[in-house]
């Protein structure tokens, strides 16, 4: 029986080809908890993973999966539990000895440093030498470059490889001290259809080579098209499991049905609501009634991108009153700029942006906003709020200086906190009291108070950036929820990078890539298939095979 | 994530609209415990600074009460009192010229030459005015140092609100500039043609700031108490200030919130210098009436640390101006009978800045927030000296 | 030829350009040993505004070394300590306790300033004792060029170290672990803590060599280019060390010739009176910091300051 982690780290041992399922389990979790204060974000987990399998851990956001992963690699430690590897009870006190131990993990937001090459991203921290291996570093890279089957220039600097690449290169670091263990936390959030494809075969021959995967995420979908075996966790429990024999015997409908019944379980109350998540799952249909008139019109638009983003070149939309236009693409294709046009933090260096039939690309930003013309940014912390300021001026930011705030320059708190009382009571904004520091929000909150801000004194158009980016179930729900209200005279522009929201709540989803609009699709059947195929458009793949739509395995 | 709180924020917290902070309580306790809590952290560094500062007089030789009871009385009694008020002027004002600007996250470290090209300049206008009424020469000299003062901080602002260039370096940079220029025109065209000594001619005595009836305090004092009282309600009341409030706390949000960041940034640079410029008005004008080569009092150091203990509130700044203000008079006699230099004043504001910092993260560790920096102020060095690139990803929220 | 030069007087001439090549580098000495330790830092991410208290530690501690140990390597070794002093305020306040970076700077400039100070008055009272020159080293053969030879190539030992330390840093920085962990801690501190390496120890060395070598650069200051100690005697060099570090953009040969050529607009003053030219003294010295000025217009834009500098390291924090 062999038991050697892949590959090995003894410099000159070729990969070993491990017996794809050996007994002893890689690694157990047995009784984990973790709670941080206010919340208990792991109560009583116990999983096995085991060697040649991938395992996948299923929840909706807030759910603890990131938490569990987090003590796997040895960035948090567990308050009750044990944790076994390879059949032996150890502590995993620091990303080190999980390194040591061999679990590798690759993290949702890139851990690669972006002005460094793949081989001194590759080379960071291997070892305690004085004199770097580079030599060494590069054999070991085309090893497992040829393991992997991808391809990889060992010289580009990180930010200039392609998602998929970096990612790529990131299963490589993970690998590079020799695993049992690989983790992934949500792949493929970022990645083109054709780049998920790609990660599908590098996990195929990975567990072949007798590696355990871990992979977590919140896509139904995904779990049944890539786990072997799917762990369902919610509000910090394991809810139940589902092995490859059922996999294998059941529809991708069962399947689906089973998963949403672990995870939301008892909080749904009929099946039409189950039915109704399972549909948001396939994606949407939805009939318009679009109105002649023109809300909102991008002509031959160009805008500069910043550092390593791309701007817009030549881009021209239009959006009518009533309904909701979507803008699909990978990150990072020029969402950012786009959404800075509309708004009015960046300037056109050509053609034209016209809201309700008037040129608009000379105004400032307040004068949007005072106009009607509204952006709800994906940089809630970031940009949306100011954290440090009570909830209550950070519903009126957008109009300092404006009445019935400000009289004569001067400041009307009173008329402030009444307005803000309002608008928690109507977007439900939980929070300790109006003058509580908006930074001690949860994520949804934020985002309702961002919503708040936009969605009222007289909005008309609407651009969104990611709206339910994070969020859990319930406050998605109600962001898609209130962006379709916006259908009454009013109108939308959605930039998401998930899919499947765009084909929940759109009326037309048009595509962005490189910073152009390389087409535009009705929502309806079949309109997944068509944006999946303009988001890889532009790349030229030659006679490269489309790619077969995740919608489960048989 | 953590944020800590923005000095700024808790600043118009803690006197006007009061946060909700955790725990229970009448909104009226939370708002006297909070004012408790933050006298508490304003006086406990100042203090270990005199016992520390006592302690190195002790490893020097000397003897700590007899130093700081000479403070004292060199300080206050006896009619020195006056003088630490008139001391309290120029420190005043060069005070709330940091704090407009600290609010917006700018590090305006340039008010050694600042300040002393305002102060070259009146001694060079000055005999220009003679035959002026008082109160006209004195309105417009002041506007003149005021001028020099705005005027001097154009390049680094300029170069801030275009390309994001560190303002630190330049305002330094430009600081020893104005010092050499400003020595050059004491040495140069304002020197005094009838003395021997490199220095101004000297403004005669009634045409210098007349004094507070009853008292040998220049009306400088006044002036800059009305300042401090006027940028309280500016920075408190008004939309500018809140503007610059959301600048500090979260320049892209304020960017975001369509506030006009670049214009902004260079009118809280103009303001700030020419508040220096007037701190320089108020020392010639009142107490000195000429300036010697080679002099700088360098008032804007030892100010800082009080402007950040005062959480960025022109209004609770002064009292801890007052303080330093019998500290310096005081302490350069009192350090003239101990036969030490007067740089040891330096040492004590170094060891209020260092224990500051250190309970500030006690603090910290002991609630959310109470920082006594913007966390703006610490991102104002993170933007490079390069065009901004794009801002590092987002904290998302992170899912558990 | 050469009767041309030796008739010639002026600014050409060979003693005016002989002074100037060499008080270019006996200025600029301390500057580029204070910018190399800055460049360390600003790589992995920590701002040092104390750096010019951090000079006047090394040049106090260390004319005292000299002037009572009568070496000057003892005095050098006395400034390294007397900066890593310093630095070690930087390192348990900013790099352990993650306080603001500016303001411990600024304290730690203030403190430098007033203790060294107060110091020198306690101990020498109003005399201002100077140290004998330390024996220059003449390079054989090359001590022998014109202009060049006896300025650049007869310098003491400690220059020539200096220059090639700078050497060995570029490839510390390009070569080995130690640079690229120093370069990871500056860009992404997270990525270097997940691949298992401190940040907090990173960087704790990382000040420490600022601080032992901009002491050394304060040291070099007092014991070679001035001979004598007298407060404020760095007078905003430790400034014109970061920006330094900042427009070389990281590279440690181009700190070399930076701090020369600022060292150049410092020392000025001799060659030109050796010229005959009069200039207002207050006028060149503010030449190096107009230079900068100028520099900072037209090419600040290009310089490089890694992502992570100045905030403090904390894991989990995002």
């Amino acid at each position: 029986m062999n038991d050697q982690p892949v590959p090995q780290s003894a410099r000159s041992e070729p990969a070993e080809l491990a017996a794809a399922s050996d007994q002893t389990p890689a690694v157990e979790l047995l009784g984990i908890g973790k709670s941080f204060p206010g919340v208990v974000a792991n109560d009583d987990i116990s999983l096995v993973l085991r060697r040649g399998e991938v395992h996948c851990l299923l929840g909706e956001n807030g759910a603890g999966k990131s938490t569990l992963m987090a003590i796997l690699a040895g960035m948090q430690q567990p308050d009750s539990g044990r944790i076994r590897v390879a059949g032996e009870d150890v502590r995993i006190s620091s990303p080190r000895a999980a390194l040591a131990l061999g679990i590798g993990t690759v993290y949702q937001h890139s851990t690669l440093i972006g002005a460094l090459s793949v081989i001194e991203n590759l080379l960071l921290g291997d070892s305690r030498a004085l004199r770097l291996d580079v030599a060494g570093a590069r054999q070991r890279l085309a090893e497992f470059s040829a393991i992997l089957g991808v391809q990889v220039d060992p010289d580009t600097r990180a930010r200039d490889l392609a998602l998929g690449g970096q990612q790529q290169v990131e299963i490589i670091k993970a690998l590079w001290r020799g695993s049992r263990v690989l983790i992934l936390d949500e792949p493929t959030s970022m990645l083109t259809p054709q780049a998920v494809h790609e990660l599908q075969s590098v996990l195929e021959r990975l567990t072949q080579h007798g590696l355990a995967v871990v992979f977590i995420t919140h896509k139904l979908h995904e779990a049944v098209a890539l786990g072997d075996r799917i762990s369902v966790l919610r509000a910090g429990r394991l809810t139940g499991a589902i092995d490859r024999e059922q996999i294998k015997a059941s529809t991708p409908e069962q399947l689906e049905a089973a998963i949403v019944r672990l995870m939301f379980g008892d909080a749904l109350d009929t099946d039409e609501e189950i039915a109704e998540l399972q549909l948001g799952v396939e994606g949407h249909r939805r009939t318009r009634q679009a109105d002649a008139e023109v809300a909102l019109s991008l002509e031959h638009a160009h805008a500069r991108g910043d550092g390593s983003q791309p701007g817009i070149e030549d881009v021209s939309l239009t959006l009518h009153l009533g309904e909701v236009l979507g803008i699909a693409g990978v990150d990072g294709n020029g969402q950012r700029a786009l959404a800075e046009v509309i708004s009015g933090q960046r300037r056109l260096t050509h053609g034209e942006i016209r809201f309700l039939g008037a040129p608009v690309g000379s105004l400032s930003i307040a004068a949007r906003e005072k106009l009607g013309l509204r952006y709800v940014t994906d940089d809630r912390l970031g940009e949306g709020i100011v954290g440090a300021m009570p909830v209550s001026l950070n519903l009126v930011l957008k109009r300092i200086g404006q009445a019935p705030y400000w009289r004569h320059g001067r400041i009307r708190r009173d008329a402030i906190d009444r307005d803000a009382r309002a608008l928690v009571e109507r977007f439900d904004i939980r929070t300790p009291g109006i003058h509580a520091r908006a930074a001690t929000l949860s994520g949804g909150n934020i985002q309702k108070v961002l919503l708040a801000r936009e969605l009222s004194f007289d909005a008309k158009v609407v651009a969104f950036h990611k709206p339910t980016y994070g969020l859990d179930v319930r406050t998605t729900r109600t962001v898609r929820r209130m962006i379709g209200e916006l259908r009454n005279g009013r109108a939308a522009l959605v930039i998401s990078t998930d899919l499947d929201e765009l084909l929940e709540v759109s009326d037309r989803i048009a595509v962005l890539s490189r910073g152009r609009i390389v087409g535009e699709v009705e929502n309806g059947p079949g309109a997944a298939e068509q944006v999946g195929r303009l988001m890889i458009s532009d790349v030229s793949l030659g006679a490269a095979p489309l790619p077969e739509p995740l919608a489960g395995r048989v | 994530m953590t944020e800590s709180l923005s000095l700024a924020a808790e600043a118009a917290g803690v006197l006007d609209a009061q946060p909700d902070r955790p725990g229970g309580g009448s909104p009226r306790s939370r708002r006297v415990n909070a004012l408790r809590d933050a006298m508490m952290r304003s006086l406990v560094p100042v203090l270990l600074a005199l016992v520390a500062g006592g302690v190195l007089l002790l490893v020097l030789g000397d003897n700590p009460f007899a130093f700081y009871g000479n403070i004292w009385q060199y300080g206050i009694s006896q009619g020195s009192w006056e003088d630490s008020a008139m001391r309290a002027a120029p420190l005043l004002l060069i005070a709330v010229g940091l704090i407009v600007v600290f609010r917006a996250n700018i590090w305006n470290l340039g008010y050694d030459g600042q300040f002393l090209l305002g102060a070259a300049l009146i001694t060079g206008v000055a005999p220009h005015l003679e035959r002026l009424p008082n109160a006209l020469s004195l309105v417009i000299l002041f506007a003149v140092a005021m001028a020099a003062g705005g005027a001097w901080t154009i390049i680094p602002a300029l170069l801030k609100a275009r390309y994001q260039t560190n303002e630190i370096i330049t305002t330094l940079m430009m600081s020893f500039i104005g010092i050499g220029v400003a020595n050059i025109l004491v040495k140069g065209p304002f020197q005094d043609p009838t003395v021997n000594i490199p220095q101004t001619r000297v403004i005669p005595f009634d045409h210098m700031l007349p004094p507070i009836p009853g008292t040998r305090i220049h009306a400088g004092v006044l002036v800059a108490l009305g300042v401090a009282l006027l940028a309280h309600y500016v920075l408190t009341r008004t939309s500018f200030g809140l503007r610059l409030h959301v600048l500090g706390a979260n320049p892209r949000a304020a960017a975001h919130m369509g506030v006009d960041v670049r214009g902004l940034i260079v009118r809280a640079f103009l303001i700030s210098g020419a508040l220096v410029g007037a701190a320089a008005a108020a020392d010639i004008l009142g107490v000195w009436g000429y300036v010697r080569a080679n002099w700088n009092p360098a008032y804007g150091d030892t100010v800082i640390p009080f402007v950040f203990l005062a959480r960025l509130n022109p209004l609770a700044v002064i009292p801890f101006i007052i303080f330093f203000a019998v500290l310096s008079t005081g302490g350069d006699l009192a350090a003239a009978q101990a036969n030490l230099s007067t740089d040891f004043l330096l040492v004590l504001v170094a060891l209020i800045l260092l224990f500051m910092t250190v309970i500030e993260f006690l603090g910290r560790r002991r609630d959310l927030g109470g920082s006594y920096l913007t966390p703006g102020l610490r991102a104002a060095l993170r933007q490079p000296l390069v065009r901004r690139r794009a801002g590092a990803a987002s904290s998302n929220e992170a899912s558990r | 030829m050469t009767g041309i030069l030796a008739a010639s007087s002026g600014i050409f001439s060979k003693a005016v350009l002989t002074s100037l090549v060499a008080g270019g580098i006996v200025a600029g000495l301390p500057l580029m040993f204070t910018a190399l330790g800055e460049t360390i830092s600003e790589r992995a991410g920590v701002l040092n505004l104390g750096l010019e208290g951090m000079m006047l530690l090394g040049a106090y501690l260390g004319f005292i070394g000299a002037y009572y140990g009568h070496s000057s390597w003892l005095g050098f070794a006395l400034g390294a300590v007397g900066g890593m002093l310093g630095a070690s305020l930087m390192v348990s306040l900013c790099v352990w306790l993650g306080l603001d970076q500016i303001v411990v700077g600024i304290a730690i400039t203030l403190a430098g300033e007033g203790i060294t100070s107060v110091l020198q008055g306690a101990e020498f009272g109003s005399t201002y004792p100077r140290l004998g020159s330390p024996s220059a080293v003449a390079i054989p053969l090359l001590d022998k060029i014109p202009v060049l030879g006896a300025s650049v190539f007869t310098q003491p030992l400690l220059a020539y170290l200096g220059i090639a330390f700078a050497g060995a840093l570029v490839w510390v920085f390009r070569r080995t672990n130690v640079g690229l962990n120093l370069r990871a801690a500056g860009e992404k501190p997270e990525a270097l803590d997940a691949a298992g390496i401190s940040v907090l120890a990173t960087r704790s060395w990382a000040v420490l060599s600022t601080g032992a070598l901009a002491g050394l650069g304060g040291a070099y200051l007092s014991i070679v280019a001035a001979g004598v100690f007298t407060p404020f005697m760095t007078q905003g060099q430790g400034y014109m060390a970061i920006v330094i570090a900042m427009l070389c953009r990281g590279r440690p040969l181009w700190v070399v010739v930076g701090s020369i050529l600022f060292g150049i607009s410092l020392s000025i003053t001799t060659a030109l009176q050796i010229a005959g030219i009069n200039i207002s003294n207050d006028l060149v010295q503010m030449l190096p910091f107009i230079a900068i000025i100028v520099s900072l217009m037209a090419f600040g834009r290009r310089s490089y300051l890694p992502p992570a500098l100045c905030i403090p390291y904390v894991r989990g924090a995002r």
